[in-house]
């Protein structure tokens, strides 16, 4: 193999794995340091930088960096990262003056951002410092979007919502709330330099042909209106008997929510098997908790009406077949079909985008899907005014890769206002620098604890089931908050390794705990990895290979399982290992133009 | 700061036939310098062990004093252990030895508790024949109290303060083929390709293994000038070629021209593959064995690997012909037969 190439940001960003996987970036080792150093308010300003909205993520992110941190592949579980994100937002200190601070030197400029969720309101925070006129427009009475009528505020409370929501509005961004767009042709004709549509997927999925669904209509709701009805108070009551159709997030959301506005049998039924839910494990433990049976391999077949109201469904039971490529298919298994009781039906089966209000002929052309032509790293649609972000460009995905968009947009629509060429993305911000402080000391806790992961403490069932806007999840504690922290394997401190200083004494080798780390003549990768210490089998993890040293063999280290506690860089009597922390940032718009 | 190991080890492991992993025959974490040959030995002892399958408890591990003498404590923690006084490592091996023949016998020393102050056990031991490994990690100098010239520096080297040594050094390899034991091997700690097959054979070898370890003392004798040092000891060693003295495992020979690898049954019935470039080497042959090491030092260079072999030994036990049944395994009544034998010995002698 080749010497690695660890000039190119990209080879130590992907080590740390949480990072790499995190669409936005935010360098959470850092933050998880702050975190166990006590200081909140840092912790929070790194998340905020990046992620803008750490107190809500910190309740309701997917967590793809959880599924990707390292210590998963040590242990059992991986670091509790959203969660220890909250105990920095839990604990904070005055975050507001660490703040970009209005008002700001106008730049000339006007923006129209077309919904206020996390996309729209990523925009805003981006561009607003550098002195561009924002108007944001929302149908809504409020700001957030789906993270204000989607969420349940027992898991994400109005207070943390709007905390985080007005850091950004108060920017001095132009509100236009209560104002829905039914025309985009209007708002270009308007002398705005760009447009930014951050509408969302709003349109929930429904089952209109099936039997019954006309005649029980009245009982029969679309999953994200039913939820956004609740949020905004216009429904605070269900019938006894509830039956949520779907597996996903959506539908746990609701029938939790059932559950608190009188719903006593609340059931979920889904066609998939329960593994294959799109719904995150511990949203379906948490729905589980209260009392809400999940009931899989079901395929809903009719609404059963009796004297013009609704009073089931009837359902037929399946399971799933793999074809050769893993293809699933849902195969009916001929038992006869099940009726199950309702009052009410929350459909929660998926949503889609919707783009009624955007006429066709303005330039920006549509796929097959109705979809818009939107280019995945500028964000730009056909007509270079006209910027898509969040679900509004590729469809339903999630808060964190909405505001990813969000400061990728803002970065284009800079550009392009200040004239320069939005194609060339700017590079990331990155530092490389040593940690050590002694022979057996380095500037982060390099000790690996053995502590399994801790569990977020819950209210009291009796307590959450009657108030819908009481939190159910408490937060880790202080004490606590500092030892899921301490099992941070700061995977941003990298082993960096200088073969002119090596003289091949085997210390790295001997001492590595994990076995990471092989002496051995080079070969092609395949090869390589089958002739280490411990064969290297996870291939997404890559080979750190060094140029050649005088025995004419290579270093080569497997990136998998390495626990990052600096022993071969305490053993080496050379240094040629160095413990360096590394700092990737994406660069935001505040930085994207060359001269200005 | 951190003398801690963490706990966690590679998912991936692999295991030996007792289902072991390499993690059960570790020791604690070493507290010698960074870059000591001494771990890289350690490291060395802890695959054999793995390779051969031996059960931790089923082993004796028996050291001196010195930097050395301490690196049992680094390696197969679950085995047994005797740090003894200094140089005198050999006879509580014997006694050991003597009482449980069951457990396999490895020994660690350095070249001051064996060349100086322990040579007066080292030479016996060797006569005795006992069956056990004597393993020397040899840096010519004395680490512990700051390096200064031990028996084994070279004549003319140059330590760290560049003083040179006027004395003749003590060739142990040499002298252990002269003194009749019956496995003579010379490694070199950066060298465990070479230097973990050697001990497998050693520990499987029924008699007295000895292995000389060249394991440059990173602090005190890693100096330009010294004549153990990585760099020196590199530079030697890849000269002559002499690396292909190694035994090999299988699978590699065949990067071997023809005729110059060379079988040697063992005593266990395995083969010990030898490749060899010197063809009037015999390593079953005691003058030719010293021939070979004596050319090479006459040429400044470091003869590594299998030097001598007598496959036909016969070990302490066979020689006195003590009981086969571990002291330990054996009744009250066996061990101290009463009055009645001790008069009829003692009639025997009258």
């Amino acid at each position: 193999m080749k010497p690695t190439n660890i000039k190119d940001p990209e080879y130590f960003h992907k080590v740390v794995d949480c990072q790499y996987a995190c669409p936005a970036h935010t360098p959470v080792p850092e933050y998880i340091r702050l975190i166990a150093r006590e200081k909140y308010t840092e912790a929070y300003m790194v998340n905020w930088e990046s992620n803008v909205f750490p107190g809500i993520l910190g309740r309701t992110c997917d967590r793809p960096c959880e599924p990707a941190c390292r210590r998963g592949r040590v242990e059992e579980e991986p670091v509790a990262i959203c969660r220890l994100k909250r105990v920095a937002a839990d604990n904070k200190g005055d975050v507001k003056q660490h703040m970009p601070k209005g008002p700001f030197t106008p730049n000339g400029k006007k923006i129209a951002l077309v919904g206020a969720g996390p996309a729209a309101l990523t925009v805003a925070r981006d561009l607003a410092p550098l002195g561009y006129e924002i108007h944001l427009y929302d149908e809504q009475k409020a700001g957030g979007g789906f993270m204000r009528s989607q969420i349940p505020s027992f898991r994400l409370p109005e207070s943390v919502l709007d905390e985080e929501v007005n850091y950004i509005l108060d920017l001095g961004i132009n509100k236009h709330f209560n104002h829905y767009v039914s025309s985009l042709k209007e708002l270009l004709a308007k002398d705005y330099d760009a447009v930014f549509v951050g509408s969302g997927a709003p349109q929930g999925r429904d089952l209109p042909d099936m039997a019954g669904r006309q005649e029980g209509a009245a009982n029969i709701h679309i999953g994200i209106n039913w939820l956004a009805n609740v949020a905004f108070e216009h429904i605070n009551k269900i019938g006894k008997k509830v039956i949520v159709l779907g597996g996903g997030n959506t539908a746990m959301d609701c029938c939790r929510t059932a559950r608190r506005l009188g719903g006593e049998h609340v059931k979920v039924i889904v066609r998939s098997p329960f593994a294959e839910m799109k719904a995150s494990p511990w949203e379906k433990e948490d729905a589980i908790h209260e009392d809400i049976p999940i009931i899989d391999n079901h395929v809903p077949k009719s609404f059963v009406i009796e004297n013009g109201k609704l009073k089931g469904m009837t359902f037929e039971k399946v399971h799933a077949v793999y074809d050769d490529k893993g293809k699933r298919k849902l195969v009916p298994t001929g038992d006869a079909d099940v009726f199950f009781e309702a009052d009410d039906v929350l459909v929660a089966i998926g949503q889609e985008n919707s783009f009624p209000w955007i006429e066709r002929d303005l330039g920006i052309d549509f796929d097959k899907w109705n979809m818009p032509i939107v280019d995945p790293a500028t964000f730009v649609s056909t007509n270079k005014r006209v910027f898509f972000g969040g679900d509004a460009a590729f469809g339903p995905k999630n808060v964190i890769t909405a505001v990813a968009h969000g400061h990728q947009a803002a970065i284009s629509i800079h550009m392009n206002c200040m004239g320069e060429d939005m194609a060339q993305r700017p590079a990331p911000f990155t530092n490389l620098l040593s940690q050590k402080m002694g022979i057996h000391e380095w500037s982060y806790d390099s000790e690996v604890v053995t502590d399994l992961r801790y569990a977020v403490p819950h209210a009291d069932k009796t307590l959450t089931l009657t108030n819908r806007k009481k939190e159910v999840e408490l937060g880790f504690d202080v004490p606590t908050g500092f030892k899921e922290a301490e099992r941070c394997l700061n995977c941003d401190v990298q082993t960096v390794f200088t073969e002119s200083k090596c003289i091949e004494c085997d210390a790295c080798m001997d001492i590595c705990p994990t076995s990471c780390i092989t002496f051995t003549v080079n070969e092609d990768e395949t090869d390589l990895r089958a002739h280490l210490k411990v064969q290297a089998t996870n291939l997404t993890q890559d080979l750190y290979v060094s140029d050649t040293l005088p025995t004419k063999r290579v270093m080569v280290k497997d990136e998998d399982v390495c626990l990052h506690c600096g022993l071969c860089a305490e053993r080496c009597p050379t240094s040629a290992w160095d413990m360096q922390q590394f700092l990737y940032k994406v660069t935001k718009a505040e930085h994207a133009c060359q001269h200005h | 700061m951190t003398y801690i190991r963490p706990k966690f080890r590679h998912p991936g492991l692999p295991k030996n036939e007792l289902g072991y992993t390499l993690a059960q025959y570790e020791g604690a974490l070493s507290t010698l310098c960074a870059g000591c040959g001494h771990d890289s030995i350690s490291a060395g002892i802890i695959q054999a062990a793995f390779d051969l399958n031996i059960q931790p408890h089923k082993l004796a591990k028996l050291s001196g004093i010195g930097c050395s003498s301490k690196t049992p404590t680094y390696f197969l923690s679950n085995s047994h252990g005797f740090n003894s006084v200094h140089g005198r490592m050999p006879s509580v091996a014997t006694g050991a030895n003597l009482a449980n023949r069951d457990l396999t016998y490895f020994g660690v020393s350095g070249d001051g508790d064996t060349a100086s102050i322990g040579m007066g056990q080292f030479v016996h031991v060797i006569r005795r024949n006992l069956n056990m490994t004597y393993i020397v990690m040899n840096n010519g100098c004395y680490g512990l109290t700051k390096g200064q010239d031990s028996a084994t520096a070279d004549a003319g080297s140059k330590n760290k303060s560049g003083h040179v040594n006027l004395f003749e050094s003590i060739d142990l390899a040499s002298l252990a083929i002269e003194l009749g034991a019956s496995f003579v091997a010379q490694s070199f700690s950066g060298d465990k390709e070479q230097l973990v097959p050697l001990i497998r054979e050693a520990m499987k070898h029924p008699g007295f293994a000895f292995i000389n370890v060249i394991s440059p003392c990173v602090t005190f004798n890693n100096n330009v000038g010294s004549t153990k040092s990585y760099d020196y000891v590199r530079e030697h060693i890849e000269g002559t070629g002499t690396k292909d003295f190694v035994p090999m495992m299988k699978e590699i020979t065949t990067k071997y021209a023809e005729g110059t690898v060379q079988g040697v049954k063992m005593h266990d019935g395995s083969d010990l593959q030898l490749h060899k470039l010197a063809n009037e080497w015999n390593p079953e042959d005691r003058i030719s064995a010293i021939n070979a090491v004596k050319t090479a030092s006459a040429k400044h260079e470091i003869l590594t690997g299998l030097l001598f072999i007598d496959r036909n030994t016969k070990d302490l036990h066979h020689l006195i012909q003590t009981a086969e049944t571990p002291l330990n395994q054996l009744g009250e009544n066996v061990l101290c037969p009463g009055n009645e034998v001790l008069k009829d010995i003692n009639a025997g002698l009258r």
